[in-house]
Parts: structure tokens; C-alpha cells; sequence
């Protein structure tokens, strides 16, 4: 028992470094997963689908997706896991984590384009390194389900319109008949530079007492 | 011409002036005349009925003088660039008061609080609900409720204790005024006023966040304002020794009672008025009838009960703007907003006006230099160290913390207005001595507050670098889009990681909101139409048609005759890129009011009307010329802006006529997708995009609006 608690301590003193969390955020986020993964070691689709709350959620999908990426792990592979560990549950989480008052400007930008490329993940379903029309009519498609009175077609013309957009501001002297392949992540990044997003991709979660988590989600 | 104006408009004022002055003397020395008959020797043709007409006659007359003045302070946009219109007014009003002082001896006319809280005030604050941005107000009404209830109850007690504490270090004289009286006249003094924050802040454009933190807690106090002043007001009637504990608690129950039955009021009547709108549907004529009345009820009826009248009707405008909006019919929509944005702008008027007027009153002035000096001090300073202490506590809270130019803006944003001014009118001439002196007072530390602190808000806020409104930049779909992936994306996690958090709430919140409340609340028709996206998808109907327009003259196969009230200005040489130029005068970015110039003051709604005037188009025009520009003109709509929350009380937007026309989209859409696609992809080109779905698709939409 000692053993196992201090071989989990030493292991949160890592993933602390890797992913910024404090030793208490990873202890209250190792109990949430635990609940998810049902007692097992490794959490499937499955689990994370069975969450009841997440069923009204028009992007679940790409959302859980996101979790089992390659990609969002940062360590140069590409493509999918079919189980992940509570280290790469960690490791995805913590794109979500707010700066402190102690960060200094060039983390924050790091931290900011960390989370574009987060984002650009989830649309390149891929791994191409571009969103490309059908992509990206997917995304948008998948975000107007809900509210059933758009309809699918103006959903494309939506898409098609973004996609546009991004094309005319990024390459504005693109000739008439050049195929537009995709979004690059570059331009992603400028087209959404002037997008605040400092305070929608965090979460309140992380001063929270275990006592507020909700035990009986699942 | 200009010049030829401005000389008019001096020559209008200084007329009704004195119309004024004439009136308000034969108003005084013939007060008690009566017309009898038997002193007629013979029929009079024409009689001077001075009486008979007296009281209409004189309101509206100030109604007149009033909007006159305001006229005379617009002509010239360099003076109003510094100086706050609000302190001209006040200027104007001084003037205007020394008119009638020089006339009467006796001043006549002032702001009395019958006058104020029921004629005038009502119309602002439901114009400040009703446009109220309500995603922005909600999520930020934690810090704005402590800044309303602590941050008031902190100013009141503070000014009113210090002032008291000053007292009995000797440092004012020899006045007549005890503890409580000085508490009930800090309490007075706390409120930050709503009227005097729109003005001033309407001219600045800081930041959405800043904003609404300052103006809702000017809103929200008055909960608090009332239950301190007539609970003081009690204990001052009650005496010292009276108040026991039982008293100061119920004091302290009754703030949650009037707060919340106030509120509760106030929803209920939003609740009441969208049920009503949503009835109206054959008689649409008097649809805007009913938003006036039932707000005023809101009012008056939480008057009557002794609760917040301010919350009530705030809270009647917030509930209600979204059900009304889609129930109501599009021009009675249009109606609502420009009669409430007309009436709380001469309201608005009238109150700084009076401000002026009422000041030029020798009965008010007492003069104590300690008193005054050391109130407006303690105002001041208490304000900065209230603000500056709770945004400390508010921002270990906040995802996005408040910086320091936030933070002073929004403590030197604390102005006092005209609610303070009316509540010290009220204080009872027997209970209170020193009634005078207080009203003076209060006026001196108004007057500061809106003319000097007015004047240097607008440096301050640049000198600070305070993030301004994002007001320029559009807002392109991609970014729209994104926003709501970030939102769903937020609470998915959320979810995921068990936490309920803010967007947990809101969220819950929304789904309740579009599966019972609409369903209530909203016509069946609207409710369809009333979809975020849509929205965008329907300005970029806009642009697009506004591209196909440009390129289309840009080829010279339209001639358009610029109607005087569009502010397009397409370039014509061909050679530029239509799409980032994007006619910079033209007003149809979107959601967004963003004009080149937008601070500049437009009376007429802007608006590619394409009438073609037929007696200036020249005869030399081909015929063919003319059927294409009809063509057009049928097929294009006259766009109109979006309202987006840029608060702006004399800048108004007209929506949007929801009859857009899908077709130009999807025809420019087709032209332009076809540089998107190539054959080697093999992809088809998008279905959507067909003549034949075109059809079925403009049928079913316009099935959908009848």
C-alpha cells in the first residue's frame, strides 16, 4: 500500500511538470477518471460516451475524439488511441488550464497557440495538416443538429462561407481557378487572431474540492 | 449653410426662452383671477386665455426648450467631443435659470421628485433593460450585484459616518445635523446613477466587461438605495433611542424583501407583457402600445408596494426583450426602439436641464465650505477605495481578472446624478434642519461628478490605454463559428471532468430556456426563426449581395443613382478588390455598428436603399439599363443593420427585414465555388447549390414565413 502510494506520488510529480497541473488538481482529476474508467486502468469511447450529460452536446463526438488524438499528446505521433491512460487524460486536459497570475507573457502565448492547435485538431479529423471543405461542413453540420430549424443545406452554405473567407483573407490574390486545398494550421492561427480566447478555454475546475464532484454522473 | 443653421437654431432658443419667461410671469401675478362675466362690456373676437391652457401649455414648452437646447449643444461636434452633453446641458440649464431668476425672483420651476421619478426616470431605465445585453449582464452579475449591494451599503456608511466624525471634530460649524441624519444622507449620496453613467459613458466606448460592471451596478443599487434612505428616513423619524435591534433587523430583511420583490415584480411583467405580444397577431398596430404601458405598470406597481421600482422595470425590460422581439411584427419592433430611444433621450434631456435650472435657487443655498468640500471629498475617495478593495476580492474569483485600468476607471466611473438630487428633494424640510444645506449639497457633488469627471473621462480612458469596444474588427463567420465549438467544447469538459461550472449552468440554463420558456413565450412562428446562425448566414446574404451590386456597377451593366441617405460609396475603378474594401462607409458589417466613423452622429438609418429616382436619371439612359436595375431592385431587399450591443443612446439601428433573399446567395455562391473545386477531386459540385433546390428551397422558406 505505502509502495503504491508513493510510486503515485512520484508519478504525479511528472505529470505536475509535464502538464503544469498542481498536485492536487491531478489527484482530484485521477479520482474523476478513475469513476470514468470504472476501476480499470484505461478509459475507452465507451466510457467517455456513457456520460448522460454529454449526450445534448452537439460536438461530443470530435470532443471525445480529441481525447483519444495522438496528436494532443504532443510527442510527434499521429493517430488514434484506442484506450488512453489517465497520463494522456491528463495530458488533454491541460489544454484547458487557465494561466496564472505567474505566467509570463511568451507562456501565454505558447499556451495560446497550444489551444488553436488543439482546436485544429478536432476539425482536421484526418491528420492531413489542413481542414478542408468537407471537414469543416462536418463541423458546422454537427454544431447546427441541434437546432433543428437550419437545415443541412444552409449548414453547407455556412461552411462553404467560412471556408471562403478564410481562402480570400489568407491568400487574397489566389487566381481564379486555383483549388483551395484546405485551412492550413497557419492560417488558422491568423485568421482567428483576433478571437479572444482567453477566458473561453478554461476551466473553473481547478480549485475545486473533490466534495462538489458529481459522484453519480455516470 | 451651416453657419445659416446655427444662427437659426440661437435665434429658435432665445425666442422660446422668452416665450418662456412671459409665460411663467402672467403665470405668477395673475394667479388668483377670475373671468367674469358681467365685466365683459361687449364679445370679445379673440381672448387671451393664459389659465385655461396654463399647464399643458408650460410642459410642453420645457419639452420644446428643451429639445431646442439639446439642438443648439449638437451643432457644433468639436465642443461635444470634449465636453460631455450632459454637462452642456447643465450649462444650458444654468442659463436658462438665470433667465427665469432674473424674471420671477423666485425660481418657478425645478426638478421636483413627482416630476422626476414618475415622468421621467420610468422611460430611461426601461430603455436600459430592454437593450440591455443580457449574456454579457448575466454572466458578469456576480461581481456587478457585489459592487451594487456591498460597494453601496460600504459608500453609504462610510460618507455618512466620516462626514459625522468630521462634524464632531468641530471642522463644520455649527450645524444642526446628528448621527442619523448623516447616515441618511450618506445613503442618498451613494447611489451611482444610471442616467449620469450613460451619458458619460456613451461617449467613451470602453470595454463590453467594463461597461456593463459600472452601468449594472448603477442599476442594481437602487435596490439598495431605497431600503437605506427610507430605513434611515425611519430611524431619523423615530429617534435616536428607538432603534433597538429588532429594528435594525428588520431593517436588514426588508433590503432582501424590496431587492427581490422588485426583481420579482419586474419579471412578472416581462413574463405578462410576452404572453401579450404573443397574442396580437391581428392587431399588430398596438403592439408597441402595450411594451410602454406594461413597463410603466412595472414601475408604478412596484411603487406602490413599497419595493424597487428601478428593478422592477429593469428586470420587466431584460425578461421581456427577447420574446417580444420575435413575437412582435417587424415594424412594430422598429416602433418600440425608436420611441423608447426618443423618449429616454429627452428624458434624459430634460433631467440634466433641470439639474441646471434647479440649481439657480437662492432658497437652496447655504453655504458651509467644510460640509460641501469634505463630502465631495469622501465621495470621491471611498469610491476608489471601495472599488479598488472588492475588485481585489472579485478578481481571486474571475477566469479573466480585472487589470488596473479597469479598475480605476470603474472607481472613477461612480457618478452621482440625478436620483441622488431627487431623494434629497424628498427629505422631510421638519425632520431635517439642515434640509437646504444637504440639497446644495448634493447638487455640488452632482455637478462635479458629471461635468468634471464627464470631461475627464474621456482622457483618462485613453491616457490608461482601457480596452476599448472591439468595435472595428468584423466579426467573420469562422470566428462565430469557432465561438460556439468554444462554448460546446467548455461544457463538454466540464461535464467530463464532473465539474458544474459556469457553462454547466448557462448551458442547463439554455435548454431549459428553449424547450419550456420559448414554447410559452414565443409565437410558433418566430420561434423558428430564431436562430443564431441563421442570422449570420442571413448577413452574409448581405454582403453578398452587396459584392454582386458592386461588381455588377464596377462592369457598368447598373447604373445606381445614389440616394442621398446610403452611405455607399462603391469605387469604381474596377481594379479594386471589392471584397476587402468593402464600401468603408457602407454600414452592413456584420453585427457589428461599425461606421467608418462611429462616433459620428447619424440621424438617418443607413441603408442600401436603391430607389432609383426616375426625374434625375437622364433620358439618355438605355432602357436596358433601367429593367436591370428594376430587376435588381426586386430582388434585393433593403438591408438594414443588426442591432449589436454597442450601447448607444442616441445611435439607433434598424433590424433586419427578416425577407432575405436566399437566391442571390446561392448564385454568387455557385460562381464563386467554382475556384474551389477541381475536377481531380472528383468532387460534385455542392447540390446545394442548384437551380432545382434553389426552387424548393426559397418555396419552403417562404412557407415557413407566412
Amino acid at each position: 500500500m505505502g509502495a503504491a502510494q508513493t510510486r503515485a506520488a512520484h508519478s504525479y510529480q511528472d505529470l505536475s511538470h509535464k502538464t503544469g497541473f498542481s498536485l492536487e488538481q491531478i489527484h482530484i482529476l485521477h479520482k474523476r477518471f478513475k469513476k470514468l474508467s470504472g476501476e480499470s486502468e484505461t478509459i475507452s469511447r465507451e466510457n467517455l460516451n456513457n456520460i448522460t450529460a454529454l449526450a445534448d452536446n452537439p460536438i461530443r463526438k470530435q470532443i471525445i475524439e480529441a481525447f483519444f488524438d495522438k496528436r494532443n499528446q504532443h510527442n510527434g505521433e499521429v493517430g488514434a488511441y484506442e484506450e488512453i491512460g489517465f497520463d494522456e487524460f491528463l495530458m488533454v486536459m491541460s489544454h484547458f488550464r487557465p494561466p496564472t497570475l505567474k505566467t509570463s507573457v511568451d507562456e501565454k502565448t505558447a499556451m495560446r497557440k497550444e489551444k488553436l492547435r488543439f482546436l485544429f485538431n478536432m476539425h482536421d479529423t484526418d491528420s492531413d495538416g489542413k481542414i478542408t471543405l468537407e471537414e469543416y461542413r462536418k463541423v458546422v453540420e454537427e454544431l447546427l443538429s441541434r437546432s433543428g430549424a437550419i437545415g443541412l443545406e444552409a449548414a453547407r452554405a455556412i461552411a462553404d462561407a467560412a471556408m471562403l473567407e478564410v481562402a480570400s483573407t489568407s491568400m487574397p490574390d489566389m487566381p481564379a481557378d486555383y483549388f483551395y486545398e484546405g485551412i492550413t494550421f497557419e492560417h488558422f492561427e491568423l485568421i482567428l487572431n483576433g478571437l479572444e480566447m482567453e477566458s473561453r478555454m478554461h476551466i473553473r475546475f481547478l480549485d475545486v474540492d473533490t466534495v462538489t464532484m458529481r459522484c453519480d454522473r455516470n | 449653410m451651416r453657419r445659416c443653421g446655427r444662427v437659426k437654431t440661437w435665434l429658435l432658443g432665445t425666442f422660446f426662452c422668452s416665450l418662456l419667461v412671459f409665460g411663467a410671469e402672467p403665470g405668477q401675478t395673475h394667479s388668483g383671477e377670475q373671468r367674469n362675466a358681467s365685466d365683459l362690456s361687449g364679445i370679445p373676437i379673440v381672448t387671451f386665455k393664459w389659465h385655461h391652457v396654463e399647464g399643458p401649455y408650460t410642459v410642453a414648452l420645457w419639452v420644446l426648450v428643451a429639445g431646442v437646447g439639446k439642438l443648439v449643444i449638437e451643432a457644433n461636434h468639436h465642443v461635444t467631443a470634449v465636453i460631455p452633453e450632459s454637462a452642456l446641458l447643465i450649462c444650458f440649464g444654468f442659463v436658462l435659470g438665470g433667465i427665469i431668476w432674473g424674471a420671477d425672483r423666485v425660481q418657478t420651476f425645478s426638478l421636483t421628485p413627482t416630476v422626476f421619478f414618475f415622468y421621467l426616470l420610468p422611460q430611461i431605465i426601461l430603455e436600459a433593460g430592454y437593450f440591455m445585453p443580457n449574456k454579457l449582464f448575466f454572466s458578469n452579475l456576480g461581481g456587478i450585484l457585489i459592487h451594487a449591494v456591498i460597494g453601496t451599503c460600504w459608500n453609504a456608511a462610510t460618507v455618512g459616518l466620516s462626514l459625522w466624525g468630521c462634524h464632531m471634530g468641530g471642522a463644520m460649524g455649527d450645524l444642526d445635523i446628528g448621527l442619523l441624519q448623516y447616515l441618511l444622507f450618506g445613503s442618498l449620496m451613494s447611489a451611482v446613477d444610471p442616467v449620469a453613467v450613460i451619458a458619460v459613458f456613451e461617449q467613451v466606448h470602453v470595454n463590453e466587461v467594463l461597461f456593463i460592471m459600472v452601468f449594472g451596478e448603477s442599476l442594481l443599487n437602487d435596490g439598495v438605495t431605497v431600503v437605506l434612505f427610507n430605513v434611515f428616513d425611519a430611524f431619523v423619524s423615530l429617534g435616536g433611542p428607538a432603534i433597538d435591534a429588532a429594528e435594525i433587523i428588520k431593517g436588514i430583511i426588508s433590503f432582501f424583501v424590496v431587492a427581490f420583490g422588485g426583481s420579482l415584480v419586474g419579471v412578472l411583467f416581462g413574463i405578462l407583457l410576452s404572453l401579450l405580444t404573443r397574442c396580437t397577431k391581428n392587431i399588430q398596430i398596438i403592439e408597441p402600445g402595450f411594451v410602454f404601458v406594461l413597463g410603466y405598470l412595472s414601475y408604478v406597481t412596484a411603487e406602490m408596494l413599497s419595493l424597487s421600482a428601478i428593478l422592477s422595470i429593469t428586470f420587466c425590460g431584460v425578461c421581456c426583450q427577447k420574446y417580444i422581439n420575435a413575437n412582435m411584427d417587424e415594424r412594430s419592433v422598429t416602433t418600440v426602439r425608436y420611441v423608447m430611444k426618443v423618449f429616454a433621450n429627452g428624458s434624459e434631456t430634460m433631467i440634466f436641464v433641470f439639474l441646471g435650472i434647479s440649481a439657480i435657487d437662492k432658497t437652496i443655498w447655504v453655504w458651509n465650505t467644510g460640509f460641501i468640500l469634505l463630502t465631495v471629498l469622501f465621495v470621491l475617495v471611498y469610491r476608489i477605495i471601495g472599488v479598488f478593495f472588492l475588485t481585489w476580492i472579485q478578481n481571486k474569483f474571475r477566469l479573466v481578472p480585472l487589470d488596473f485600468s479597469d479598475r480605476v476607471i470603474m472607481s472613477y466611473g461612480g457618478l452621482r446624478g440625478a436620483v441622488a438630487y431627487g431623494l434629497a428633494v424628498i427629505l422631510d424640510e421638519h425632520k431635517i434642519k439642515e434640509r437646504p444645506l444637504m440639497i446644495g449639497t448634493t447638487l455640488i457633488v452632482v455637478y462635479f461628478t458629471v461635468i468634471l469627471q464627464g470631461i475627464t473621462m474621456k482622457p483618462l480612458v485613453t491616457w490608461l490605454k482601457v480596452k476599448r469596444a472591439s468595435s472595428d474588427s468584423e466579426v467573420t463567420v469562422i470566428e462565430k463559428v469557432q465561438n460556439k465549438v468554444f462554448e460546446h467544447m467548455l461544457v463538454a469538459i466540464e461535464d467530463i471532468s464532473g465539474q458544474i461550472g459556469h457553462n454547466y449552468m448557462r448551458d442547463k440554463w439554455n435548454n431549459f430556456e428553449s424547450k419550456w420558456l420559448s414554447w410559452i413565450l414565443m409565437k410558433p412562428s418566430a420561434r423558428k426563426k430564431h436562430d443564431h446562425l441563421f442570422s449570420v448566414f442571413h448577413k452574409l446574404n448581405l454582403k453578398d449581395a452587396l459584392d454582386y451590386v458592386a461588381e455588377g456597377e464596377c462592369k457598368g451593366t447598373l447604373e445606381f443613382v445614389r440616394n442621398e441617405n446610403a452611405y455607399i460609396d462603391f469605387k469604381k475603378k474596377c481594379g479594386d478588390d471589392f471584397s476587402d474594401t468593402s464600401m468603408p462607409d457602407l454600414t452592413i458589417d456584420m453585427e457589428d455598428t461599425t461606421i467608418a466613423n462611429p462616433y459620428t452622429r447619424r440621424e438617418t438609418v443607413p441603408s442600401i436603399s436603391l430607389e432609383m429616382h426616375e426625374q434625375t436619371m437622364n433620358g439618355v439612359r438605355e432602357s436596358e439599363d433601367i429593367n436591370t436595375h428594376h430587376l435588381l431592385q426586386q430582388h434585393l431587399y433593403k438591408g438594414r443593420k443588426q442591432h449589436r450591443h454597442r450601447y448607444s443612446r442616441s445611435h439607433f439601428d434598424v433590424n433586419q427585414d427578416e425577407n432575405e433573399v436566399q437566391e442571390i446567395f446561392q448564385r454568387t455562391m455557385r460562381n464563386r465555388l467554382e475556384s474551389f473545386k477541381s475536377a481531380k477531386m472528383g468532387v460534385a459540385p455542392p447540390k446545394a447549390i442548384s437551380k432545382h433546390q434553389k426552387k424548393d428551397a426559397l418555396k419552403q422558406f417562404h412557407k415557413d414565413h407566412v
